[in-house]
C-alpha cells in the first residue's frame, strides 16, 4: 500500500515537473495555488485545534463544529457591517446588522478592508471569537454535558442535531445568499514577478497569516507553559486517572470549549476576509476538510491538526494541476481516507494535546 | 441499541403492557401501534383536510403524497436499521447510495442520443428501465464495497468520516463538468453536470404495471392489458366520477404510492427475515461485541461488507424509486440533509426494530417532513394567501412596534428552512429523552425458542424476554 502511494506521489511530480518544463503551468500560477492553499491551510488548522481537542478530550467527532464557523463569521462580520455602516448612517442598521440580507447592503459599498476600516475589522474578530465561544460553552452545557456519559456516537448524532438546528437557524436569519463582504480588487497588495509571472499578495494574506500565526503560537505556549495545557493532556490520556489526581476535569473541559470555540469564530471571521465571500454553507463545506485534517495529523494533537490543516489546503488548491477543478475538495477527501488506510493514527500519534 | 439496562428481575414487559391497553386496543402490541398510528396521521390530515375546505382534488393529492413519503422514509429507515441497527455500521452517507442508484438507471434507461434530443442534453444506453434499475442498484452496491474496504477496520465515527465524504465525492462528481458527457461506444451518455439528468425514460409506474401485465397478456393476448384495460380503462374510470378533468394524475399519485407501500412491504419482511437468519445473528453479535464474534470463528469483515453492501443496494432503490419520478434530478439535491432525514426517521422509531423504522419513518414524514408544509398551506389558504415580508429584517422592524404578525407570516414562509431547525432541536430532544427510539429498547432472545416461563399472555414471550 505504502509503495504504490510512493509511487502515485512520484508520478505527479513527474507529471509536475513535465508540465513546468513544457510551460503547460507557469512557475508563477503553480506559486499561487501553493500560496492559496497555504492561505486556506492556516484557516482549517485554526479551527482545526479546537475541533481536535474536543475530539481527544471529550471523545466524540463535534460536527457541529462547522456550524460554529458560520456562526462566528455571521456575528462577526454583523458586527463589521455595522461599524463600517456608521450605526445606520450609510444604510438601513437592520440591513447592516443582517449583513445585507436580501442584497440590501454590499460589503464593497462600504469600503471594507483591514486598512480602510481597521477598527470594524478588529471589532468584528474580537466578536466573532466571544460569541463562539459563548456558542460551544452554551451547547456544552446543555446539549453535551447532559450526555456525556452515553458514548461516543450517541454525542456525535447530537452533534449532527445541533449542526443542523444552527445551519438553518443562521439561513432563516440571514437569507441563501451568498454575499460579497469585502470591495474585490480594492484590498492593498502587491504582484511581485517571479520567473514568469506574477504572484498576487494581498494585506489580507498577510493579516490572516499574522492573527493564524499568532494564535497558533500562542496556543502552543498555553499548552506547554501552563498548568492548564498540563491538565489537557493528562485529560485527553486518561480522564479518571485525571479526574483522581485533582485536575478539575470540568473546568479543564469548559476551557477546551473556549479556547476551541475562540480559535473557530475567528477562523471563520478571518475566513471570510480573506475569500471576500459569506455564505450559511460555508462552515459545512470546511468541516469537512478540517476533519480531514485532524484525522490526518492524529486526533488529539494540535500541531498535528495546524500541520493537516496545511497539507489539506495545499492539496485541495494544488490537485487542479493535474485533476479538474471540479474535483479539487474530492482529492482532499480522497487523501483522508488514504491516510485513515494507512495510517489511521495519524502523523503525530499517540502525542496527544502536544 | 438493544442490550440497554435491563433491570435485573424484571420478566417481560408485563407493567408497561398493562398500561399499554387504552381504550381497548392493546398498544403494547407492535403491529397494532402501527395500524392505529398510520389510521391516526391519515386521519388528522383528512380531518385538517376537510375543516379548511381543500377540494376534494386537492385533499386526495394530499393523501397520496403523504403515502409517497411514509414509503420512502420507512423504506430507507428499514434499509439503515440493516446497516445501524443490525450490524452497527455507522452510514451517515446515504445520499450518496441514492444518488449514485438514481444517476446510474437514468445513464442505462435514457433512450439514445439522437435528433429529437437537445444539443445541450445526454443521452443514455436506451435499455429497459428494470434492467436499469438493477443497474443502479448494483452500482450504489459497488459503491459501498468500495467504502467499506477500507473503513471497515475502523472505529465507527471513522466509518461516518469516511461515507459522509464520500457521499459529498459523489456530489462533486455530478457537479462536475467533465463527467457532464462523452461518448461510450458509439453513444453521447454522461451524468449532465450541474444542469443534472432529464430522465425521459418513460413514467415508472407504466412500466410496473406493464411488468406485472406480463402474465394476463399471455392470458388475453393483449400487450400490457393490466395497464390498458385495468388501469386506464377501469380504476381511472371509476375516479373521473368523482374528478371529472384529468383524474389520471390523482390516480397515478396514489397507484405509484401504492407500489412503493408493496415494495416497502418486500423491504420489511427481506430485512426481517435477514434479522432473523444465521446470517442475521452473525451481524447482531457483530454490533454487540465484534471481537467476540471475531473469536468465535466468524470473519466478521466479509459479514459486515455484505451487510453493507445490501443496505447501499436497497439505498440504491429507494433513490431511485423517490427521485426517479420527478422528471429530472439535479446534483445538488442530493446534500447530506436527506441523510439526516433518515437518521431521524430510524431514532425516532429505534434502531435495531423493524417495526419501529417504519413506525419511525410514518412519524417523520406524516409531522416532521409533510406535516410543517400541510400546516402552511391549511394557513395560508385559511388566510387567504397573505403576503409574507421578504426577509428576516423586514419581519423583526414591526415588532417593535407590537405588531407580531408580519413575524409569523415570515416564519410561515420560510417553514421549509425552519422544519430543519425543527428537526435538529427533535433529534437532540431525542438523544436526551428516548435515545433508544419508540420500539429500541426491546431485548432479543439469542435462542429463537421463547425462554421466559409460558405466560397466560403469549405475547410477553415473543417480544423478548430476557435473555437467559
Amino acid at each position: 500500500m505504502t509503495a504504490a502511494l510512493v509511487f502515485i506521489g512520484v508520478v505527479l511530480l513527474l507529471d509536475l515537473l513535465r508540465q513546468l518544463l513544457t510551460g503547460d503551468l507557469a512557475i508563477s500560477g503553480m506559486l499561487g495555488l501553493i500560496k492559496d492553499g497555504l492561505m486556506r491551510g492556516l484557516v482549517i488548522g485554526l479551527a482545526g485545534i479546537g475541533l481536535s481537542m474536543t475530539y481527544s478530550i471529550l471523545n466524540f467527532a463535534n460536527f457541529a463544529h462547522g456550524d460554529y464557523i458560520t456562526a462566528g463569521a455571521f456575528s462577526g462580520w454583523s458586527v463589521t457591517y455595522l461599524i463600517a455602516g456608521g450605526f445606520g448612517a450609510d444604510a438601513n442598521i437592520g440591513s447592516l446588522a443582517l449583513v445585507g440580507a436580501g442584497g440590501s447592503v454590499f460589503g464593497g459599498a462600504l469600503g471594507i478592508n483591514v486598512v480602510n476600516t481597521p477598527l470594524a475589522v478588529l471589532a468584528g474578530l474580537v466578536v466573532a471569537g466571544v460569541l463562539t465561544i459563548g456558542l460551544a460553552l452554551f451547547t456544552d452545557r446543555f446539549i453535551f454535558k447532559p450526555i456525556r456519559d452515553s458514548g461516543g456516537i450517541p454525542l456525535l448524532i447530537t452533534s449532527i442535531g445541533v449542526a443542523f438546528a444552527l445551519r438553518y437557524l443562521i439561513l432563516f436569519m440571514f437569507d441563501s445568499d451568498t454575499r460579497g463582504t469585502t470591495a474585490a480588487g480594492s484590498v492593498p497588495g502587491i504582484r511581485p514577478l517571479v520567473l514568469d509571472g506574477t504572484v498576487p499578495l494581498t494585506l489580507h494574506d498577510g493579516f490572516l497569516v499574522l492573527v493564524a500565526g499568532g494564535l497558533m503560537l500562542g496556543v502552543h505556549f498555553l499548552l506547554q507553559r501552563t498548568k492548564l495545557g498540563k491538565a489537557m493532556r493528562a485529560m485527553s490520556d486518561d480522564e479518571s486517572l485525571a479526574r483522581i489526581t485533582g485536575i478539575p476535569t470540568e473546568r479543564v473541559i469548559r476551557s477546551t470549549w473556549i479556547i476551541g470555540g475562540g480559535l473557530t469564530g475567528v477562523a471563520g471571521y478571518m475566513f471570510v476576509l480573506w475569500k471576500g465571500t459569506l455564505s450559511w454553507n460555508d462552515g459545512w463545506l470546511l468541516l469537512l476538510l478540517i476533519f480531514a485534517a485532524v484525522i490526518l495529523g492524529g486526533i488529539g494533537s494540535v500541531y498535528g491538526a495546524i500541520l493537516g490543516g496545511l497539507v489539506i489546503g495545499l492539496t485541495a488548491s494544488t490537485a487542479v494541476i493535474w485533476i479538474p477543478s471540479g474535483f479539487a475538495r474530492a482529492a482532499a477527501f480522497v487523501v483522508m481516507i488514504l491516510v485513515l488506510v494507512v495510517r489511521p493514527q495519524g502523523l503525530f500519534s499517540g502525542r496527544s494535546t502536544a | 441499541m438493544s442490550d440497554s439496562d435491563g433491570e435485573p428481575g424484571s420478566y417481560g414487559q408485563s407493567e408497561e403492557e398493562e398500561r399499554a391497553v387504552v381504550l381497548g386496543i392493546d398498544f403494547g402490541n407492535d403491529s397494532n401501534m402501527l395500524i392505529t398510528l398510520l389510521v391516526g396521521v391519515f386521519a388528522i390530515y383528512l380531518i385538517g383536510g376537510v375543516v379548511i375546505g381543500l377540494p376534494f382534488r386537492g385533499l386526495m393529492n394530499q393523501i397520496g403524497q403523504l403515502s409517497f413519503w411514509i414509503a420512502v422514509f420507512a423504506m430507507s429507515a428499514l434499509a439503515l436499521n440493516l446497516h445501524w441497527g443490525y450490524t452497527g455500521l455507522f452510514n451517515i452517507g446515504i445520499v450518496g447510495f441514492m444518488a449514485t442508484g438514481v444517476y446510474i438507471t437514468g445513464v442505462l434507461s435514457k433512450p439514445v442520443f439522437g435528433a429529437g434530443t437537445s444539443a445541450a442534453e445526454v443521452g443514455g444506453f436506451g435499455l429497459p428501465l428494470l434492467v436499469g434499475i438493477a443497474g443502479g442498484m448494483l452500482a450504489a452496491a459497488l459503491l459501498g464495497l468500495i467504502a467499506a474496504l477500507p473503513a471497515l477496520r475502523l472505529r465507527a465515527d471513522y466509518l461516518a468520516i469516511v461515507t459522509i465524504a464520500l457521499s459529498e465525492i459523489v456530489r462533486f462528481s455530478l457537479l462536475s463538468d467533465t463527467l457532464s458527457g462523452t461518448d461510450i461506444g458509439g453513444y453521447r451518455v454522461g451524468l449532465g453536470g450541474g444542469d443534472g439528468l432529464i430522465l425521459d425514460y418513460g413514467d415508472p409506474l407504466e412500466v410496473f404495471v406493464r411488468t406485472a401485465s406480463v402474465p394476463f397478456d399471455l392470458v388475453f393476448g393483449q400487450s400490457g392489458w393490466l395497464w390498458e384495460e385495468v388501469y386506464l380503462g377501469v380504476i381511472v374510470e371509476a375516479v373521473s366520477g368523482p374528478i371529472p378533468t384529468n383524474p389520471k394524475p390523482v390516480v397515478d399519485n396514489f397507484a405509484y404510492a401504492f407500489v412503493l407501500l408493496l415494495v416497502l412491504g418486500g423491504f420489511y419482511v427481506l430485512i426481517t427475515r435477514i434479522g432473523s437468519s444465521p446470517f442475521g445473528r452473525v451481524l447482531k453479535s457483530i454490533r454487540e461485541d465484534e471481537d467476540v464474534t471475531n473469536a468465535l470463528g466468524k470473519n466478521t469483515n466479509v459479514f459486515k461488507i455484505k451487510s453493507f453492501m445490501v443496505g447501499c443496494a436497497l439505498m440504491g432503490l429507494i433513490g431511485i424509486l423517490w427521485f426517479g419520478t420527478q422528471g429530472s434530478v439535479t446534483p445538488n439535491t442530493f446534500r447530506p440533509r436527506i441523510t439526516f432525514y433518515i437518521w431521524i426517521a430510524l431514532i425516532i422509531g429505534g434502531a435495531g426494530s423493524n417495526t419501529g423504522s417504519v413506525m419511525g419513518g410514518a412519524i417523520f414524514a406524516a409531522f416532521l417532513f409533510q406535516g410543517p408544509r400541510y400546516f402552511k398551506n391549511v394557513v395560508e389558504t385559511v388566510l387567504g394567501n397573505p403576503s409574507a415580508p421578504s426577509s428576516f429584517g423586514q419581519a423583526m422592524l414591526p415588532i417593535s412596534q407590537g405588531d407580531v404578525f408580519p413575524m409569523l407570516l415570515y416564519v410561515l414562509d420560510s417553514i421549509r428552512q425552519l422544519q430543519l431547525f425543527l428537526m435538529g432541536v427533535v433529534l437532540i430532544w431525542l438523544m436526551h429523552r428516548r435515545p433508544d427510539g419508540l420500539l429500541g429498547h426491546r431485548k432479543e432472545a439469542a435462542s429463537s425458542i421463547p425462554l421466559t416461563r409460558p405466560a397466560k399472555n403469549s405475547e410477553v414471550a415473543t417480544d423478548g424476554g430476557e435473555d437467559q
